[in-house]
C-alpha cells in the first residue's frame, strides 16, 4: 500500500528517536510555527556562527511522525552545514514536497531527506513535513 | 406498534456507498458518521425525484412546479416536526447546518432590535456553555460575547468525560440569560443530562439550548419532552443531506427574535426605508432555502422512523459495548470518555501510545480502508483539557457491524506493529 511506502525506516527512526531536539542557548532567533488544520506545532532556533556557518538549529514540539521526523532530519542536515547550503535544501525539499509525487527527487542534495519522497504523494500530510523546514526558513531569515 | 426487527445486512442494502471498494480492492470500512452519515436510497431518489420532476422555487412561484415544490418543502417541515415531537410545524426552523441554528439563536441576544427582557445581554450578564463543546457551541457565543460585553463561562468536564454539575449553583445564577451544551458529545459519546440542568435553568429565569447534532440522529429525541427553549442538529449526519439543518424554537421565543438573515421571503411588506417580517418559521428562511435538501431530510426522517429510533439506538448500544471491549484489550489504548454504556452514545475517541492519530488515520485508512476522524474533532478546547492534542474517533451509526469494529481492532495492531 501506499502509506507504507510514507512511512520508510527512516522516517519512523527519526521520530522514535529524534536528534537535537529540545532548544537549546544561545541562539540568535526563536520562531514558533503551527498547521492549524492537524494542530502540529514547532518551535525553532537558530544559532549562526562566523562565515555564515550553522551552528545549532534546536527545537521542540508536537505532532504526527511525518512533521516530528521532518525536525529530526533538518537538524542533522542544517547542523554545521552553511546557510546557503541549507537554504537550497529546503528549496528542493519543498520542491519535492509540492509536486504531488510526479518529481523525482534529487538525493546528492537532499540526503536523508529524500525519505519523506512519499508524503507528496498525501496532499493532507505534505504540511506536516515542511512545518519544520518553513520555520527553519524563517528563523535563518530573522536571524540575518 | 411491535418493535421492528434489526437486521443491519438488509439496512446496509440501503446504503450503495457501502458496497463499493476503495482503490486497490480494499472493502470500505466507515466509521466515521459522527463526522457525516451515508445516505441510504430513499433519501438519494427523494432527492433526485425532486429535481426531475417537481423542482420549482418555493413560497413565490405561482405555478405547478412551485406549488409542488413548496409542498414538497413545508411537507419535510411537517415530517421533522414530528420527528422531533414539536408542539407546532411553525416552531421548525430550516438553516444550512446546526451551527448557523445556533448562530442564529446567539444572534437573537444582547441585539439592539430585541428589547424583550429574556434577550437583554450586556456587562454583567452571562452565558454559559461547557467544556465538552463542538467550536460551533463555543464560538457564536465568544462572539456574542465580545459584542455585548457579556461573560462567557462553562461547564468544567470530569476525568470520565462527564460534565461536571457539582458547580451548578455557582455557574448558573441569576445573572445568566442563557445555557448552552450538547446532548450528546461528539468526541466523548457521553450523553447530558438535561433535566438538572434545565432545573436550574429554570430556577434562574434562563434559556436553555440544547445542540443535538450528536443525538437527534441516534435515538428517540422529543423537545415537548425534554421541556428546553431551543434545540439545533443538522440533516448530514442524520442520513440526509448536507446544506440543511433545523433550528427547533418555542413559538414565543421565534416570536420574540428578530430575523438572523434578511432577504426574500422573510418578509411580510417592504419599503424603501424600512420592513415588516413574516412570521416564524419564514422569518428565518431568507432567501431561496435549501429545496432538495429539505425534500432529502424530510425523506431522512422517513427513513429512520420507518427503522425505529429505539431500534437504532439498541443496535448502537450492542456496538459500543463491543467496541469499548475489544478497543480495552489494545495496549497502549485509552479511551478518552466513559468505559461504560451508562448515558453514552456510539462515539468512542481514543489515543494510542506513541502514535499521533494523525498516523493513525492515515494507516487505518490506507491499508485497511477504515475511515475515522483524527485530530481534535472541532472541540479543541476539551482535548487541552485532557491535555492531549488530538485524538482517535470511531464513530457507529445504524449500518455500522460488529466485523467492521473487528477491521477497526486489527488496524490498531497493524498500526502498533509499525510504530513498535
Amino acid at each position: 500500500m501506499i502509506a507504507e511506502s510514507m512511512y520508510q525506516e527512516l522516517i519512523l527512526e527519526h521520530y522514535k528517536h529524534p536528534q537535537g531536539r529540545g532548544l537549546r542557548d544561545p541562539f540568535d532567533a526563536e520562531v514558533h510555527h503551527v498547521n492549524p488544520t492537524c494542530g502540529d506545532e514547532i518551535t525553532m532556533r537558530v544559532k549562526l556562527g562566523d562565515g555564515g556557518t550553522v551552528e545549532d538549529v534546536s527545537y521542540d514540539g508536537q505532532g504526527c511522525s511525518i512533521s516530528q521526523a521532518a525536525a529530526s532530519v533538518l537538524h542533522e542536515l542544517a547542523t554545521g552545514s552553511t546557510v546557503p547550503e541549507t537554504l537550497a535544501v529546503v528549496d528542493e525539499f519543498t520542491r519535492l514536497m509540492q509536486g504531488r509525487g510526479k518529481v523525482e527527487a534529487d538525493e546528492d542534495v537532499l540526503g536523508d531527506a529524500v525519505a519523506f519522497a512519499g508524503v507528496a504523494k498525501f496532499p493532507a500530510r505534505v504540511k506536516c513535513a515542511l512545518l519544520a523546514w518553513m520555520a527553519y526558513k524563517d528563523a535563518v531569515a530573522r536571524s540575518a | 406498534m411491535s418493535t421492528p426487527a434489526f437486521d443491519v445486512d438488509r439496512i446496509r442494502k440501503d446504503f450503495p456507498i457501502l458496497s463499493r471498494e476503495l482503490p486497490g480492492g480494499r472493502p470500505l470500512v466507515y466509521l466515521d458518521s459522527g463526522n457525516s452519515s451515508q445516505k441510504p436510497t430513499q433519501v438519494i431518489e427523494a432527492m433526485r425525484e425532486h429535481l426531475a420532476v417537481h423542482y420549482g422555487n418555493v413560497g413565490r412561484a405561482m405555478h405547478a412546479l412551485g406549488a409542488e415544490s413548496t409542498e414538497a418543502y413545508e411537507d419535510a417541515r411537517d415530517k421533522v416536526a414530528a420527528f422531533v415531537g414539536a408542539p407546532s410545524r411553525d416552531e421548525v426552523v430550516f438553516t444550512k447546518n446546526a451551527s448557523e441554528a445556533l448562530n442564529l439563536v446567539a444572534y437573537a441576544f444582547g441585539n439592539p432590535t430585541n428589547s424583550d427582557p429574556r434577550f437583554t445581554l450586556g456587562p454583567g450578564d452571562e452565558i454559559v456553555v461547557s467544556e465538552m463543546e463542538h467550536h460551533s457551541n463555543i464560538v457564536p457565543w465568544q462572539m456574542l460575547a465580545a459584542r455585548t460585553g457579556a461573560t462567557l463561562k462553562w461547564f468544567p468536564v470530569t476525568d470520565e468525560g462527564r460534565l461536571d454539575l457539582s458547580g451548578i449553583e455557582e455557574l448558573v445564577t441569576e445573572r445568566t440569560k442563557i445555557v448552552s451544551v450538547a446532548h450528546q458529545s461528539n468526541v466523548l459519546g457521553t450523553v447530558n443530562p438535561v433535566e438538572p440542568i434545565l432545573a436550574r435553568v429554570r430556577q434562574v429565569g434562563a434559556l436553555l439550548m440544547l445542540d443535538a447534532s450528536q443525538s437527534v440522529p441516534h435515538k428517540p429525541v422529543d423537545v415537548a419532552a425534554l421541556g428546553v427553549d431551543f434545540l439545533a442538529f443538522t440533516g448530514h449526519k442524520a442520513v440526509g443531506p448536507s446544506g440543511i439543518g433545523v433550528l427547533w424554537a418555542r413559538a414565543e421565543l421565534l416570536e420574540a427574535m428578530p430575523p438572523f438573515l434578511g432577504g426574500g421571503e422573510m418578509i411580510e411588506a417592504v419599503w424603501m426605508d424600512r420592513s415588516t417580517y413574516a412570521p416564524a418559521p419564514h422569518k428565518f428562511e431568507a432567501g431561496t432555502p435549501p429545496i432538495v435538501e429539505a425534500v432529502g431530510l424530510g425523506a431522512a426522517v422517513d427513513y429512520l422512523s420507518a427503522v425505529g429510533l429505539d431500534a437504532v439506538a439498541r443496535h448502537e448500544r450492542e456496538l459500543t459495548a463491543y467496541a469499548l471491549q475489544a478497543l480495552g484489550e489494545l495496549p497502549g489504548l485509552k479511551v478518552i470518555g466513559p468505559q461504560d454504556l451508562q448515558d453514552r452514545g456510539g462515539t468512542v475517541s481514543f489515543t494510542l501510545r506513541g502514535v499521533h492519530p494523525h498516523d493513525v488515520g492515515q494507516i487505518l485508512d490506507d491499508e485497511f480502508g477504515v475511515a475515522v476522524r483524527v485530530g481534535h474533532h472541532c472541540a479543541r478546547p476539551l482535548h487541552l483539557r485532557f491535555g492531549i492534542p488530538a485524538t482517535t474517533r470511531a464513530s457507529f451509526y445504524l449500518y455500522t457491524t460488529t466485523a467492521e469494529i473487528d477491521a477497526l481492532v486489527r488496524g490498531l495492531h497493524h498500526v502498533q506493529k509499525v510504530f513498535a
